[in-house]
């Protein structure tokens, strides 16, 4: 049920991201989902992977500064309140949100939600018994 | 008319003075030979024993001693006494190397306030002046030195140490400061933060400053003086001999007279070694005759200056050293505050098991330096959220800024992005030359 996720600390620098997604390529590393989380002088790179181990290591031989951690990844239907439903639920029991980013897959008309959140435990209980489908790594790193 | 705090050494003939410098060498070196195996190797490397040492005229014969030598033996490899009888130590960092120890006897922080009350004296100070000292204290020996003068002299002494200067306006205000002891840049900044408080010089009542530390030209004296509405004087000293109060302006403003009873001065061409004659510019070289726990012998200070002994209207003899013309320690001045780069490093150090690459920016925009510190990621402090960075972030500026006693801006960058040479970090970048 547990998602890796790679961050990777970037500064501000023109052809710092590009420099990164072709060391990923270059290595036959597939990025699934991308966010960036900015600030006014560095920013946080969060990838999820085919092969998230590979990546790390590739990334750390660069003398990138990386860290791997443990996300969720719900499927939300394209209709209006699919997200809500997700968010509702985690509010509901009091488990509070980090970050969360989304990203659609090319064949299916549904959309996926990448969850960082404080408890990935209870969170997946909640999320689960009220009826919404956590993505397995092996489907996300598969798709 | 003239006040001197101790007139007997303050106004000596050349004769007598020459006499009790040639007692305490010749003393001072028999000791050291005896208790630092280090001087006694020197020593015999050059052929001499103390038996050679009869007088100043022979204090040429003695090699000269090096900051690199306090760093060989550092902590306490130069002192000269038991550490029972130490009752004190200070030390200076560098970025290039470890950081170097000096240590104090009680006798020898007796010598150390009476050579700043000399000083105090010299500036019209008595036991009914307040001393405002922002001066850093700690390790670095600017706040304690003076601190101890002031007391000797009987001033109210007001430790008000550095930062925070709008609450040093205040306190010189409201406490009544007639005498005030810091770096000649942060009386300078003192000034214009003075004005922007709406404060101006007849709502204080300083009298006069102690300024050193660092160099400062004649035109920075006079906006001092005019600004603080004081009489701007200039004190020299530096750790490795004792601190401040080495040497001393007196009302006429035209060099320093050094408490020669003390140390003496010499001045060498810094190429060859060679004393050059009284009057020529050169490489100033001290040697400690007074002190038990750390007395140098010819220390080279890699100040730049000029000895002259001539009649001043004071009526001291002590010799004069007119203003060294530059300094190449790796000190910087940051409004006003001293910072050693190597004070970021003992921070980071203190913060994580390692300390990172990291490197001061400084630069001057709008007439205020401003001070940006880049601190090079580790594994061990990056985490996904940004919260968790700009935490980091915080933590290291409120341990910088505790530190150093003045604002930082920290600013994370990414590993191997310091500029090095020769894999070594370029620790400041000072945009302000
Ligand atoms: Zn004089």
């Amino acid at each position: 049920m547990l998602i890796k996720q790679i961050s990777i600390f970037v500064e501000n620098k023109p052809g710092r991201l590009s420099n990164i997604t072709n060391i990923l390529k270059n290595n036959n590393i597939d990025i699934r989902a991308l966010s960036i989380a900015d600030t006014k002088d560095f920013g946080i790179l969060r990838i999820i992977v085919n092969d998230p181990e590979k990546a790390c290591n590739v990334l750390k031989d660069e003398e990138c500064t990386v860290t791997i951690t443990d996300v969720l990844a719900v499927g939300v239907s394209d209709e209006p309140g699919g997200l809500s439903v997700v968010m509702d639920t985690l509010y509901n029991n009091s488990i509070s949100v980090e970050y969360m980013y989304a990203f659609v897959n090319k064949s299916e008309d549904i959309a996926y939600v990448i969850l960082r959140v404080a408890d990935n435990q209870k969170a997946a209980a909640v999320l689960t018994s009220a009826g919404i489908k956590l993505l397995t790594s092996k489907e996300i790193y598969d798709m | 008319m003239e006040r001197y705090w101790n007139e007997n050494m303050e106004c000596a003939t050349k004769d007598e003075m020459k006499a009790l410098q040639s007692f305490r060498l010749s003393q001072t070196v028999r000791r050291v030979y005896n208790n630092v195996p280090y001087y006694r190797e020197r020593m015999e490397k050059a052929g001499i024993t103390p038996d050679d040492i009869h007088g100043v005229e022979d204090l040429k014969k003695l090699p000269f001693t090096m900051k690199q030598d306090l760093r060989d033996t550092y902590p306490y490899g130069l002192f000269a006494v038991p550490m029972e009888d130490v009752v004190r130590v200070h030390a200076s960092s560098g970025t290039t190397g470890k950081q170097i120890v000096v240590g104090y006897t009680q006798h020898d922080l007796d010598v150390w306030s009476e050579c700043c009350a000399r000083a105090l004296t010299a500036a019209g100070a008595t036991n009914k002046d307040f001393m405002h000292v922002s001066y850093g204290y700690g390790l670095f020996t600017g706040g304690l030195g003076l601190h101890g003068g002031a007391e000797k002299v009987g001033m109210t002494v007001i430790p008000v140490s550095t930062g925070n200067t709008n609450r040093q306006i205040n306190v010189i205000k409201d406490f009544g400061s007639t005498y005030i002891c810091c770096t000649p840049s942060y009386a300078l900044y003192l000034a214009e933060t003075m004005k922007e408080m709406g404060i101006t010089k007849d709502d204080i009542k300083l009298k006069a400053g102690l300024f050193g530390a660092e160099p400062w030209t004649e035109e920075m004296r006079r906006e001092i003086e005019e600004n603080l509405g004081l009489k701007a004087l200039d004190i020299y000293g530096l750790t490795e001999i004792i601190g401040p109060g080495v040497a001393f302006e007196c009302s006429e403003q035209s060099g320093m007279h050094i408490n020669e009873d003390h140390f003496i001065a010499e001045t060498i061409d810094p190429d060859t070694g060679e004393v050059l004659p009284e009057g020529s510019q050169g490489e100033i070289v001290f040697t400690c005759i007074s002190k038990e726990a750390f007395p140098l012998l010819r220390y080279r200070t890699r100040d730049i200056g000029i000895l002259k002994r001539e009649k001043c209207s004071c009526g001291r003899t002590l010799i004069k050293m007119m203003k060294p013309a530059g300094r190449s320690d790796d000190m910087l001045i940051i409004r006003g505050v001293n910072v050693f780069p190597s004070q970021v490093e003992s921070v980071l150090l203190q913060l994580g098991n390692t300390a990172p690459y990291y490197q001061l920016i400084v630069d001057r925009v709008n007439n205020t330096d401003t001070l940006e510190i880049q601190v090079e990621i580790s594994p061990e402090m990056f985490s996904d959220t940004v919260k968790s960075l700009e935490d980091q972030e915080k933590i290291i500026k409120s341990a910088v800024e505790s530190t150093l006693g003045i604002a930082a801006k920290i600013r994370l960058v990414e590993p191997k992005t310091i500029q090095r040479t020769e894999g070594k970090a370029i620790r400041v970048i000072d945009k302000r030359k």
